[in-house]
C-alpha cells in the first residue's frame, strides 16, 4: 500500500481509537443523571473515568491534528464545512471538562446540579453530534468544484444522519455501562449490568438499520462488493456484538469490555473501508470528492508523520495502559476521599 | 459584518483565553514537582502540604487550559480553512507532533496524579509531576516552532499551490523558534513567579502558616529574579532579530514613520496612521532605536512611509502593547530585586508585600501584551510575506462566525469568572486550617 493509502487507515484509526475510549465516558455521562441515585453513587460514576477521561479525549486532538497534517485538505474543508456542528461538540466538551473539575469543589446543591447538567449535556451533545456527522461524511457532503460545501448545518439531520448518531449514542451507552459495571459492586453495579442488557437489542436493531440503509444512501458496499473478504469486518463486529451481550450475562465484563469495544472499532471501520479512498465524497459530483490523494501532503511531511506516529503512538499506549492498570479495580469509598477526586 | 474582522476577534479572543492559564501551568508545575521532590527526599511534611495546596490551584488552572485548548486546536480548520489548506504539510505536523509527544503525556498523567497518591510511592509520585512539567513545555516547544513559522517562514518551497515542507530541521531549529521560545517559556516563569510571590504575600501580611508561606515566597523570588531578568536580555536579542526579518513591526511598535539612520527612540507617541505621523511625540533619544533593532547607533532603521499602506501592521496597538510590556519587564526587575534584598525581613516589609499582592496581574497583562505585539504586529500577513490573513479565511458565512463569537465570548466570560472565583478561594484558604 503506498503512503496515502496507509496514512487513510491511520486516520480512521485514530478515530475509531478516539471513539473507543472517550465513548465509555461519554456513555458514562449521559447515564449519570439516571444510573446515580444519589450523590455517592454520582460521584462513583464520575471517578470511574475520573483519571482516565482527559487522556482518553486526546485522542479527538491527535485525529484532528493528523487530519490536519497528512491531510490538509480534508481538514480544511470538513472542519470549515461542518462549522456549526464542530463548534456545538467543542462548546459541549469545554462544559464536560470543566463540570469534572468543578463540581466537587463548591458544596452547594445549585452548584452540582448545574455541573450535573453539563456533564450530561457535555456527553450527549458529542455522542449524537459525531454520528450524524460520520454518517453524513459517508454519504456525501454537498461539496462544490471550489471545495467549498454549500449545505447547512440542519442538512445534516436527514434520516440517515440520524440513524448515525441513534448509532453512536446506543453505542457509547452500552460500552459505558459496561466499563460502570467493571467499575462499581453492589446495587450500581447491577443497575449497570441490566442496563446494558436492556440496550443491547436497541444496539443490535439500530445497528442493522444502519447497515441496511447504508445500502440504499451511500456508496459504502462497492469496496465490499469488489472485494467480498472486506465482508469480514462486518461479520466481526456483529459477532463481537453477541458476544458482549454473552459475557455480560457470564458476568465477565472484561471481556464484554473488549467486544464492546470491537464494535466501535469495527463500526468505524465499516464506514472507512466503505469510503477508501475518498475521506469526504461530495454528493454533487464524485469529481469534486477529497480523496487521500488529492488531500494528501507531500511525501516527506507523511514520512517524518509516518516515523513520528511509529515512535510515539505505541509509547502513548503503553502508558495509557499503565494508567488503565494503576487504576483497575472498582471505585471504592476509599478512592471517594481522596481531596482531589472529582 | 466582515468574516475576516469576525474570525480575528474569535481568534483573538481563543488564544489570548487560553493565554491566561498556560503560564501558570508552565512555571507552577515545575516550583511543584521541586516542592514534592522536597517532600520525597526529605519527608518533611511542609512540604508535602505545600504540593497540596499549590497543586489544588494548578488543577484547577490547567483543566481550564485543556479545555481552551480543544477549541484552538480545531479553529485553524473552522476558520482559517484557506490558510490550512496552505500551510497545513508544514504547520499541520508541527501540531500533530505536539499533540502525540505532549498532550497525551500530560493529560494521561495528570490523572495519574490527581488519583494516585496512594497507589504510587512518594518518589514516583513526585516523578510524575516531573514528567507533567516536562511534557507541558515540549508542547510549548512545539506550538511555538509553529507560530515561528508563520512569524518567519523557512525550509519550504512553493509546490502544488502550497507551501511544502523542504527541509525539517531548519522549520524546528529556526533562530526565530528558538528565541521566541526562551522569551515565552521564561515570560511564563514570570507569571507563575508572581502568582506564588503574590499569594504568600497575602497570607504573610495576615500573619498565618508563616513558615509555609516564606518558603514558597522564596521559590517563587528566585524564579522571579532571575527570569525577569532573563527575560528582558533575552527580549532585547528577540527584538533584534525582529527587526531583521519583520521590519515593518519595528517601525510600528515604535511609530518610526520616517527611514533614517540614528533612528531615535521616542519615549512617548500617539501615532496619526491617517496622516502619516505622530499626534505627539516626546522624549526622543538619538541613536537608541537604531540601537534597540540592530545593536548598532548609526544603523538605518526603515521607516513605515517606506511599506506600502497595505502592507503596514496597525501602529497604536504595536505600539501600547510594546510599552506595556517593555515596562512592566522593568517594574518586575525592580520588584524583584527589592525582594531578594528584603528576602529575610518580608515580615516586616508590609508595604512591599502589599505591592507584591497587587503585582499578581500585572505579568498577565505583560505576556498578553506581548502576543499582541507579535500577532497584531505581524499584520497583515497570516504567514509573513507569503499568505495575507484575508486571504486566509474560511469561505463560510459571517453569520456563523457571528453566532460563534458571541457563544466564545459569552462561555469564556462564565468560564474565566467561575475559574478564578475557584483559584482565589483556594488561593486564600489558610493551609494550616485545611
Ligand atoms: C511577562 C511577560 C513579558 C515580559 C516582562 C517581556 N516580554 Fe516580550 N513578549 C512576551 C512576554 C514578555 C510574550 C510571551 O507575550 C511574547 C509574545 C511572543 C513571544 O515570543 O513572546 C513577547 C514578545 C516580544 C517581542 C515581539 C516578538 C515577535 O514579534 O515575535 C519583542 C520584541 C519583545 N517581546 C521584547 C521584550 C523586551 C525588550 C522586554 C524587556 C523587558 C520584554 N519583551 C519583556
Ligand atoms: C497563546 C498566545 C497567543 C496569543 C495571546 C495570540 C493572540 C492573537 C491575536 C490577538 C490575534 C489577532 C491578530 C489580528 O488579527 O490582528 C491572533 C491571530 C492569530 N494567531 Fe495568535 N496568539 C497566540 C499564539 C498563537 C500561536 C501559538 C499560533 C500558531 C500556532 C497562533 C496563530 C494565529 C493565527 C492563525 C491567527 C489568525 C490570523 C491572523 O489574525 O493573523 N497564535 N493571535
Ligand atoms: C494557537 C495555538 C494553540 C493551540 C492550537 C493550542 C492547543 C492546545 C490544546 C489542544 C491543549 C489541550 C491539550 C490536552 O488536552 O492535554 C492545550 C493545552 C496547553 N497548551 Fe496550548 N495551544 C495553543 C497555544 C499555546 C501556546 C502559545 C502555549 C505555550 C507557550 C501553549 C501551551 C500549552 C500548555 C502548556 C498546555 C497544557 C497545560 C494547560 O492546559 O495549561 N499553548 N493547547
Amino acid at each position: 500500500m503506498d503512503l496515502q493509502g496507509i496514512w487513510f487507515f491511520l486516520w480512521g484509526l485514530l478515530w475509531a481509537l478516539f471513539f473507543m475510549t472517550d465513548g465509555f465516558d461519554f456513555g458514562i455521562g449521559i447515564l449519570y443523571p439516571f444510573l446515580g441515585k444519589n450523590d455517592f453513587e454520582k460521584r462513583i460514576m464520575i471517578n470511574s473515568v475520573g483519571p482516565l477521561w482527559n487522556g482518553n479525549e486526546v485522542w479527538l486532538i491527535t485525529a484532528g491534528g493528523v487530519t490536519f497534517a497528512a491531510f490538509p485538505l480534508a481538514y480544511a474543508i470538513m472542519f470549515s464545512s461542518l462549522y456549526s456542528g464542530l463548534m456545538l461538540i467543542l462548546f459541549a466538551l469545554i462544559l464536560r471538562g470543566v463540570a469534572f473539575e468543578f463540581r466537587g469543589k463548591i458544596d452547594k446543591k445549585i452548584w452540582r446540579n448545574f455541573w450535573d447538567i453539563s456533564i450530561f449535556a457535555g456527553s450527549l451533545v458529542p455522542a449524537v453530534l459525531f454520528g450524524i456527522t460520520f454518517a453524513n461524511i459517508f454519504k456525501g457532503l454537498p461539496i462544490e468544484q471550489s471545495g467549498v460545501s454549500s449545505g447547512s448545518f440542519f442538512d445534516l439531520l436527514n434520516f440517515y444522519g440520524i440513524i448515525g448518531g441513534l448509532l453512536f449514542l446506543l453505542l457509547f451507552l452500552f460500552h459505558g455501562s459496561v466499563w460502570l459495571a467493571i467499575k462499581t459492586d453492589g446495587e450500581l453495579h447491577e443497575r449497570s449490568k441490566s442496563t446494558a442488557l436492556v440496550l443491547w437489542p436497541f444496539l443490535l436493531i439500530i445497528a442493522l438499520c444502519f447497515l441496511g440503509a447504508s445500502w440504499f444512501f451511500t456508496k459504502l458496499y462497492d469496496n465490499y462488493l469488489a472485494n467480498p473478504i472486506l465482508f469480514f469486518d462486518i461479520l466481526l463486529t456483529v459477532a463481537a456484538l453477541f458476544a458482549a451481550r454473552f459475557f455480560i450475562k457470564n458476568d465477565d465484563f472484561f471481556k464484554a469490555w473488549f467486544s464492546s469495544a470491537i464494535v466501535i472499532l469495527g463500526s468505524v471501520f465499516f464506514g472507512i473501508i466503505g469510503l477508501y479512498p475518498n475521506m469526504l465524497p461530495s454528493s454533487i459530483n464524485t469529481d469534486f470528492s477529497v480523496t487521500a490523494y488529492n488531500a494528501a501532503s507531500s511525501p516527506l511531511t507523511l514520512k517524518i508523520m509516518l516515523v513520528v506516529v511509529i515512535m510515539f503512538i505505541p509509547a502513548v499506549i503503553a502508558y495509557q495502559a499503565w494508567a488503565y492498570y494503576i487504576f483497575r479495580g472498582k471505585v471504592t469509598k476509599e478512592d471517594l476521599s481522596y481531596e482531589e477526586s472529582y | 459584518m466582515d468574516i475576516v474582522l469576525l474570525s480575528r476577534l474569535q481568534f483573538a479572543t481563543a488564544t489570548m483565553f487560553h493565554f491566561l492559564f498556560v503560564p501558570l501551568t508552565l512555571g507552577l508545575s515545575i516550583m511543584i514537582a521541586i516542592m514534592e521532590t522536597r517532600y520525597a527526599v526529605t519527608g518533611d511534611k511542609i512540604y508535602l502540604s505545600m504540593t497540596k495546596f499549590w497543586g489544588k490551584i494548578f488543577l484547577i488552572n490547567f483543566g481550564l487550559g485543556i479545555v481552551t485548548g480543544i477549541t484552538l486546536e480545531f479553529q485553524f480548520g473552522t476558520n482559517w480553512s484557506r490558510y490550512s489548506a496552505f500551510v497545513g504539510d508544514i504547520f499541520g505536523s508541527l501540531l500533530a507532533i505536539e499533540a502525540t509527544a505532549a498532550f497525551f503525556l500530560e493529560s494521561t498523567l495528570i490523572g495519574i496524579w490527581i488519583f494516585g497518591w496512594r497507589k504510587l510511592s512518594p518518589k514516583a509520585h513526585a516523578a510524575v509531576m516531573w514528567l507533567i512539567a516536562g511534557a507541558s513545555t515540549l508542547s510549548a516547544v512545539w506550538i511555538i516552532i509553529a507560530n515561528s513559522w508563520m512569524q518567519h517562514p523557512v525550509g519550504y518551497v512553493l509546490r502544488n499551490g502550497r507551501a511544502e515542507l523542504s527541509d525539517f530541521s531548519a522549520v524546528v531549529f529556526q533562530k526565530f523558534a528558538v528565541l521566541q521560545f526562551l522569551h515565552t517559556i521564561s515570560a511564563a516563569y514570570i507569571v507563575s513567579a508572581f502568582f506564588v510571590m503574590g499569594v504568600s504575600a497575602y497570607h504573610l501580611l495576615k500573619k498565618q502558616s508563616i513558615t509555609f508561606f516564606t518558603r514558597s515566597f522564596k521559590i517563587g523570588l528566585i524564579f522571579g529574579l532571575i527570569f525577569s531578568i532573563f527575560t528582558a536580555i533575552e527580549g532585547d536579542m528577540h527584538g533584534v532579530h525582529v527587526s531583521e526579518v519583520q521590519p515593518a513591526k519595528l517601525a510600528a511598535m515604535e511609530a518610526h514613520w520616517e527611514t533614517a539612520r540614528r533612528a531615535p527612540l521616542t519615549l512617548f507617541a500617539i501615532p496619526d496612521e491617517k496622516n502619516e505621523r505622530n499626534f505627539v511625540e516626546f522624549g526622543a533619544i538619538p541613536g537608541l532605536l537604531s540601537f534597540l533593532g540592530y545593536h548598532d547607533f548609526n544603523a538605518e532603521v526603515k521607516g513605515l512611509k517606506d511599506f506600502p499602506r497595505e502592507e503596514r501592521p496597525p501602529v497604536l496597538i504595536s505600539l501600547f502593547s510594546f510599552r506595556t510590556m517593555v515596562g512592566l519587564g522593568t517594574l518586575f526587575i525592580l520588584l524583584t530585586i527589592i525582594g531578594w534584598l528584603r528576602r529575610n525581613r518580608l515580615l516586616e516589609s508590609p508595604l512591599y508585600l502589599k505591592a507584591m499582592v497587587l503585582s499578581i496581574p500585572l505579568p498577565y497583562v505583560a505576556i498578553e501584551a506581548g502576543w499582541v505585539l507579535a500577532e497584531v504586529g505581524r499584520q497583515p500577513w497570516i504567514v509573513y510575506g507569503l499568505m495575507k490573513t484575508s486571504d486566509a479565511v474560511s469561505p463560510i458565512a459571517s453569520s456563523q462566525v457571528l453566532v460563534s463569537l458571541i457563544a466564545f465570548i459569552l462561555i469564556y466570560g462564565l468560564l474565566g469568572i467561575t475559574g478564578f472565583y475557584l483559584i482565589i478561594k483556594n488561593a486564600v484558604k489558610n493551609p494550616a486550617r485545611g
